[in-house]
C-alpha cells in the first residue's frame, strides 16, 4: 500500500506540500475505516446467515419478521445492543473489564492488514504475513482471559481458564500445519504462498495430488482454527449448558457486541487464512476477489454447518485431541513436507 | 514459595437459575479447577404442597392436579391416581377405556422421551436434536390435543375411564405419526446417538452399577440402564398392559460400561420404539364399548388404604391413599420417580468434570415439578 501512496504523492502536486507523516496517518486511518466497515457488514451478514442456516437445518425458518425473510434482523439487533444499558458488575475489575472486549476485537481486526482479497487488493504485502496473523490472533486470547478474570464471576473465570488451556493446545498444531505449506513456498508472505499454488483445485495445497502432507495439514489447520475461534465442537469457553455464557456472562450492550463481532471476525480471518494457505487464495477460474470470497464463505458455511450438527467436546478431550492426535500428525506432516520439498 | 502459589477450591452455585438444571434445581458444586470434588443437591424451589392440596380436595377434583406433578407425562400421572382410587372404590373400568388409557400413556411416554432426547443433546452442546425432538413432539401433541383439548396438562384419564373417545381422524393421525416416528428414529440416531463426540461425552460417564441403582431405589430408565430388567408394565401389569407384546430394553454397556449415561439414554430411545409398537396394537385391537365406568356423583371411598404404582417415563410413580370413609383422602402420599432418581446425584457428581455433572443430570432426566411436588 505504501507504493500506492508514494505514487499518489508523486502524481498529485498539492500532496507534496503536506508532511508525509500526515498523509500516511490519514491513509492508515482511512484503511482502518474501510476494513472496519467491511467487517461490520460481513459480521452482520454472517450473523444473519448463521441464524438462517441454523433455522433451515432445524426445520424452522429462522428470522422472518424484520424485513422480507428477516434480512434486517442483524440491523435490529445492532440497534438493540447499542441502546442497551451498559452495566459493570460491582465485583468486576473496572479497567480490565472495559479493556477486554476492545482487545478481543482488536485481535480479530488487525490480521486484515495482510489478508489479500486478490493479487492487488491488499493493505500491506508483509513478508511475514502468516506469522503476523498467528501471533496477533493470540492477542484475542489474552482479551478473553482478561474478560473472564475481570468479570468477578465464577462462570466467567471458568470460561477464561478453559480458553487458556485450549489455547496452549491448539496453537502448536496450527503453527506446525502452517509450516507444511511454508516448506513448499519457502516464504512466510501470503502472496508468495498463493503464488506457489495454481489455478485449479489439484494445484492447491489442500489437494493430496500436490502433497499429501499439506492436505493433512489443511485438515489440522481447519480443526485448530475451529478451536481458536471457539466454535463447536470446541466452544467450551462459552458453553451455555455448563458455564451459562462463559467469559462474556457479565457483559451487556455494546461490550457484548464487541465480543460478538470479534468472534465472527476471527472466524472470517481463520477461513480467509485457510483459503490463502491451502485453497489457492485468489487463484481460480473466476476473477480474483470472487474466488477468494467464494472460498472464504464456503469455509464459513462449513463452520456454521458443524456448529449446528455436532455436540461439544469435554475439556480433557479437547486437550487430548490437540496434543495427542493433531500434534503428532502435524509433526509428521512437517517432516514429510520438508523431505518432499527438498527431494522432489 | 508454597504460601505464595496456592490453589483454592471454588464453591459454585449451579442454579436455580441455570440453563441446564431442568427448571429450578440448585446444585452446589465444590470444584478444584475443572474437577468437581463434591455435588450437593438442593431442592424445593417448586414446592406447591401437592400432597396437602390432595387432602383438601375430593378425589375427582385432585385428578387435574396430578397433571402438574410430572408435567411432561400428565396422562401417566392421571392414570396412577385414578387406578389408586378405582382400586379402593372398586370401580370397574371398561375395556375400551383401559385401552385408550394405555394409548394415551404411551403417547405421553414418547413425548416425554423426545424432550429428554432433545435436552440431553442440548446439554452436550448439540442444538439441533432439540428441534428435531420437538418437531415430532409437536405432531404428537397435536393428536393429544384432538383427544382431550389440552397441550400440556391433559387430564385425559379420569376416575372410571377416559375423558373422550377417539375419532377415526385421531386413529388415522396416530398411525401416520407411528410411521413418521419410525423413520425419524433412525435420523435421530444418526444425528446424536451414534455420534462419536456424543458417545465420548456419555459413555463411561456417571456409571451406576446394578447394586447401587437398586440401593438408591432408582426406577425407570435409570434402573434399566444399569442392566436391571424391571418394568412395572411387565412385572406388575396394570390397565391391561399384559395384553400387549413389547420388550423391555435394558443397558448392556455397548459403548462403555453397564449403567453409564449412554446406556440410560439408549434405554429411552429404544423405549420410544417399543411404545410405538404398543400404540399400534391398541389401535388394532381397540374393543367397542363405553369409555366411562359407573362412578357415583359424590364419591366416598370405604375406610382403608391403597397403593398403586405405574411405570412413568421416569420410573415408578406411586400413589398411597388412606381413606377415612369421607369424600376426601385422609392422607395422600406421592412417590415420585424423579425425586428418588435425583437422590443419586450427590453420589455420582464427585471426582468428575464440570461438564460431566451436566451430562449426568441430563441422563437421569428429572422433572422438578415432580421432585418438589
Amino acid at each position: 500500500m505504501q507504493s500506492y501512496i508514494d505514487a499518489l504523492i508523486q502524481n498529485i502536486g498539492i500532496l507534496q506540500q503536506v508532511p508525509p507523516l500526515i498523509i500516511y496517518t490519514a491513509a492508515i486511518l482511512l484503511g482502518c475505516a474501510v476494513v472496519f466497515g467491511y467487517i461490520s457488514v460481513v459480521a452482520m451478514i454472517m450473523i444473519y446467515a448463521e441464524r438462517k442456516v441454523a433455522g433451515h437445518m432445524q426445520s424452522r425458518y429462522g428470522p422472518m419478521r424484520v424485513g422480507p425473510h428477516g434480512i434486517l434482523q442483524s440491523v435490529a439487533d445492532s440497534i438493540k445492543l447499542l441502546l442497551k444499558e451498559d452495566t459493570v458488575p460491582d465485583k468486576a475489575h473496572r479497567f480490565l473489564f472495559k479493556l477486554a472486549p476492545l482487545l478481543v476485537f482488536a485481535g480479530a481486526f488487525v490480521p486484515f492488514a495482510v489478508l489479500p482479497f486478490s493479487e492487488h487488493l491488499v493493505i500491506s504485502r508483509m513478508n511475514i504475513g502468516i506469522f503476523y496473523i498467528l501471533s496477533l490472533a493470540a492477542i484475542e486470547v489474552i482479551g478473553v482471559i482478561m474478560a473472564g478474570w475481570a468479570s468477578g464471576s465464577k462462570w466467567s473465570l471458568y470460561g477464561g481458564m478453559r480458553l487458556a488451556a485450549q489455547m496452549v493446545s491448539y496453537e502448536i498444531p496450527m503453527a506446525l500445519a502452517v509450516l507444511t505449506v511454508v516448506a513448499f513456498s519457502g516464504h512466510l508472505g501470503l502472496h508468495e504462498i498463493t503464488h506457489a499454488q495454481g489455478k485449479w483445485p489439484w494445484e492447491w495445497f489442500a489437494s493430496p495430488l500436490k502433497s499429501p502432507f499439506t492436505a493433512v495439514g489443511f485438515v489440522v489447520f481447519y480443526i485448530a482454527g475451529l478451536a481458536s475461534t471457539k466454535r463447536l465442537p470446541f466452544d467450551l469457553p462459552e458453553a451455555e449448558s455448563e458455564l451459562v455464557a462463559g467469559f462474556h456472562t457479565e457483559y451487556s450492550g455494546m461490550r457484548f457486541a464487541y465480543f460478538f463481532i470479534g468472534e465472527y471476525t476471527a472466524m472470517y480471518v481463520v477461513c480467509a487464512a485457510t483459503a490463502v494457505l491451502f485453497l489457492g487464495g485468489w487463484n481460480g477460474p473466476f476473477p480474483g476477489v470472487v474466488n477468494m470470497l467464494g472460498k472464504t464463505f464456503f469455509l464459513l458455511f462449513v463452520m456454521i454447518w458443524l456448529r449446528w450438527t455436532l455436540p461439544r467436546l469435554r475439556i480433557d478431550q479437547v486437550i487430548f485431541v490437540c496434543l495427542k492426535v493433531l500434534l503428532p500428525i502435524s509433526l509428521i506432516c512437517v517432516i514429510g513436507a520438508a523431505l518432499q520439498a527438498v527431494l522432489f | 514459595m508454597q504460601d505464595f502459589l496456592q490453589t483454592e477450591e471454588i464453591l459454585v452455585n449451579m442454579g436455580p437459575q441455570h440453563p441446564s438444571t431442568h427448571g429450578v434445581l440448585r446444585l452446589v458444586i465444590r470444584t478444584d479447577g475443572e474437577m468437581v470434588r463434591e455435588t450437593y443437591t438442593h431442592i424445593g424451589y417448586l414446592h406447591r404442597c401437592a400432597e396437602k392440596i390432595g387432602e383438601n380436595l375430593t378425589y375427582k377434583q385432585f385428578v387435574p392436579y396430578t397433571d402438574r406433578l410430572d408435567y411432561l407425562a400428565s396422562i401417566n400421572n392421571n392414570l396412577g391416581f385414578c387406578l389408586a382410587v378405582e382400586n379402593l372404590a372398586q370401580i370397574e373400568v371398561p375395556e375400551r377405556a383401559a385401552y385408550l388409557r394405555v394409548m394415551g400413556a404411551e403417547m405421553n411416554r414418547i413425548a416425554s422421551h423426545l424432550v429428554s432426547y432433545g435436552t440431553l443433546g442440548m446439554e452436550a452442546g448439540a442444538f439441533t436434536p432439540f428441534f428435531y425432538g420437538f418437531r415430532e413432539r409437536e405432531q404428537l401433541v397435536a393428536i393429544i390435543e384432538k383427544m382431550c383439548g389440552a397441550r400440556l396438562t391433559y387430564h385425559y384419564a379420569r376416575l372410571g375411564g377416559v375423558m373422550r373417545d377417539i375419532t377415526p381422524e385421531i386413529a388415522r393421525d396416530t398411525r401416520e405419526f407411528v410411521r413418521t416416528m419410525e423413520q425419524r428414529w433412525e435420523e435421530y440416531n444418526t444425528l446424536l446417538s451414534f455420534n462419536e463426540i456424543f458417545i465420548k461425552r456419555t459413555a463411561n460417564v456417571g456409571i451406576i452399577p446394578r447394586d447401587m441403582a437398586i440401593g438408591y431405589g432408582l426406577t425407570g430408565p435409570c434402573l434399566r440402564g444399569s442392566g436391571v430388567e424391571w418394568d412395572l408394565r411387565k412385572d406388575d401389569p396394570y390397565s391391561l398392559y399384559e395384553r400387549f407384546a413389547f420388550t423391555v430394553p435394558y443397558g448392556d454397556g455397548r459403548m462403555g460400561t453397564v449403567g453409564d449415561s449412554w446406556d440410560r439414554y439408549w434405554v429411552r430411545m429404544v423405549e420410544i420404539k417399543e411404545s410405538l409398537k404398543i400404540i399400534t396394537q391398541v389401535l388394532d385391537g381397540l374393543p367397542e364399548g363405553p369409555i366411562m365406568g359407573k362412578v357415583p356423583r359424590v364419591l366416598k371411598l370405604p375406610v382403608g388404604e391403597a397403593y398403586m404404582r405405574v411405570e412413568n417415563p421416569r420410573g415408578e410413580l406411586g400413589f398411597y391413599l388412606v381413606s377415612d370413609g369421607g369424600t376426601k383422602p385422609y392422607r395422600l402420599r406421592i412417590r415420585g420417580p424423579s425425586f428418588c432418581n435425583l437422590s443419586i446425584m450427590n453420589a455420582l457428581g464427585r471426582e468428575c468434570l464440570v461438564a460431566d455433572v451436566v451430562m449426568i443430570l441430563g441422563s437421569i432426566d428429572v422433572v422438578l415439578g415432580e421432585v418438589d411436588r
